[in-house]
């Protein structure tokens, strides 16, 4: 796969001091009706990590991003990006924030009445007006190639697979060049050779660009792969966070059998 | 203690089962009446988003052009086809009419009257409620459903700008143009009905039927149709963004935001004719 990414786009924030993590969670917790989904996690990233985030389905790692990118609200606890607490924000004061922010979603979220090209410029469209169409159009492919879909520029997203709709997404979380990406299960539905080159690419974004980015995954392979730390959760909350190798010497149970079974 | 006090007092407590059986039941009481309350508020705050969303920058022209063609030339052809009928319609109901009370000569200012001040209105409102108020309210609950509306402000883009406010004032501005173009079917095809039995000049029906006409018994009319566009627009855009529940939630919002405009513009329609003939005496 291509290894050339643009970083003229990516000014970052001049007045972030080097320490403060990039994405900052503090005891938040989340209740849907009468399940409580969070308990109280708290994590930090920083630029130039990545974070895979594991657990059993129905434990909260969906709903983790999307606090974190602030499409829902925490019942308590606070989300901060750069510093910045999310609370209280008006949805054009989150936009700020989030021009930084890429988000992969689970089932990609195509917008199905839009080409597989339109998807990716949608978000270049409306916030790089100062680029040119030629301009855009370049970024476009550039993208779609580094994740392997320059052939199906003008398909529709209902005329491709999902594990190619999960691609297309992914180009369209990077098009704005962000500097926290937020990846959910971003390798489910692949072949092992494109699931490769996802981790290869999201390796090269983390390198080149020191993006921080939370990954959250059941592809152990993968988070062995790409992740600096690991994250299990367990009953709402962090049962262990630290390398894959603090994860192998853990004494734990879940952990164990959660390890044997990936 | 007598016999009855001591059978009183021995009557056992009653179960936690049954507890949480009478706390229901007066839980799903409470929700039905508090329901309408609760949505109406809903709608409010949601009303409000848009608006505060459509004032600010930057403006998503683009899409306001598309949605002003999905509203109104698409809707053209409907809309003229429901108008031509209603003149036929009327222009046979009122010959007859007429003609028991031997006022034939009326027909054209009746015909011209009832198609521009009530009829071409109100049958406009309510197409453009069915074809459009259901379209919007699907493609909406679809999107919603699909996390495709999530997608969108993930990107930093606020979606009741680009989604919500373009298709409500889409729907304000081409609802007096709809209106316009049934009316001209519906008298076309209402003088054609009648020149059929008697012959009567296209000529001689406008001049008769617009004779003593003034602004206040057309125009007033024609633009209360802005107050059923922001009817269509806002409860298909309302139920359409806050949909739950898979494709059954996607039909449950394209049904609902036809029913809820329908009968909301019909409501509205009482209270608008009234508002008129108050201020445009």
């Amino acid at each position: 796969m291509a290894a050339t990414y643009d970083i003229t786009m990516n000014a970052g924030n001049p007045t972030q001091n080097s320490s403060t993590p990039a994405v900052a969670v503090q005891d938040i917790e989340k209740t849907f009706g009468t399940h409580k989904v969070l308990n109280g996690v708290s994590l930090k990233v920083n630029r130039g990590e990545t974070l895979a985030v594991l657990g059993r389905s129905g434990t909260g790692k969906s709903v983790l991003l999307r606090l974190i990118i602030g499409l829902d609200q925490p019942d308590s606890g606070s989300v901060c990006i750069h510093g910045q607490n999310l609370a209280g924000l008006s949805l054009d004061q989150m936009g700020s924030i989030r021009k930084k922010m890429g988000f992969l979603f689970q089932h990609a979220a195509l917008y199905d009445s839009l080409t597989v090209a339109e998807n990716v410029a949608f978000p270049l469209q409306h916030h790089r007006r100062d680029m040119s169409r030629s301009e855009q159009s370049d970024r476009v492919r550039q993208l779609l190639a580094e994740v392997g879909m320059d052939g199906a520029l003008d398909r529709m997203p209902s005329d491709i697979s999902g594990g190619m709709q999960k691609r297309v997404g992914l180009a369209r979380a990077l098009v704005l060049e962000p500097d926290i990406l937020l990846l959910d299960e971003p390798t489910a539905g692949l072949d092992p050779i494109s699931s490769g080159e996802i981790d290869d690419l999201v390796l090269q974004l983390q390198h080149e660009h020191h993006m921080a980015s939370i990954v959250v995954t059941h592809d152990m392979h993968s988070a062995k792969t790409i992740a600096t730390r690991i994250a299990l959760l367990d009953k709402g909350n962090v049962l262990i966070e630290g390398s894959f190798q603090e994860l192998q010497q853990s004494e734990n149970t879940f952990v164990k059998e959660f390890l044997k079974q990936s | 203690m007598n016999e009855h006090q001591a059978t009183v007092s021995a009557s056992p407590p009653l179960s936690e089962r049954e507890t949480m059986s009478i706390s229901s039941a007066f839980s799903a009481v409470a929700d039905m009446a508090l329901g309408p309350f609760e949505w109406f508020g809903n709608l409010g705050i949601f009303f409000w988003q848009v608006v505060r969303a459509a004032v600010t920058p930057p403006f998503e022209w683009r899409e306001l052009v598309r949605q002003l063609d999905e509203v109104g030339s698409k809707s053209l052809p409907l809309v003229a086809l429901a108008g031509a009928a209603i003149g036929v319609v009327i222009s046979l109901e009122a010959r007859y009419s007429l003609s028991r009370f031997g006022a034939k000569s009326l027909f054209p200012a009746t015909l011209v009257y009832s198609v521009v001040q009530v009829m071409g209105p109100v049958i406009t409102g309510l197409v453009v409620s069915g074809r459009v108020g259901a379209g919007m309210g699907a493609e909406l609950a679809s999107m919603k459903v699909t996390e495709q509306i999530d997608a969108i402000e993930a990107s930093a883009i606020n979606p009741f700008r680009l989604l919500a406010a373009t298709r409500i004032l889409a729907c304000i501005l081409m609802l007096p143009l709809l209106t316009l173009a049934a009316d001209a079917c519906g008298l076309m095809t209402g003088w054609f009905a009648q020149a059929l039995v008697e012959p009567l000049s296209f000529h001689q029906f406008i001049e008769s039927g617009f004779k003593g006409a003034t602004f206040n018994a057309f125009l007033p009319p024609t633009f209360k149709t802005t107050v059923y566009g922001l009817i269509i627009g806002l409860i298909a855009c309302f139920q359409g963004m806050r949909t739950r529940g898979g494709a059954e939630g996607v039909g449950r919002a394209a049904t609902n935001s036809v029913v809820l405009a329908s009968l909301f513009l019909i409501l509205a329609d009482v209270v608008l004719v009234k508002f008129i003939l108050v201020v445009f005496p």
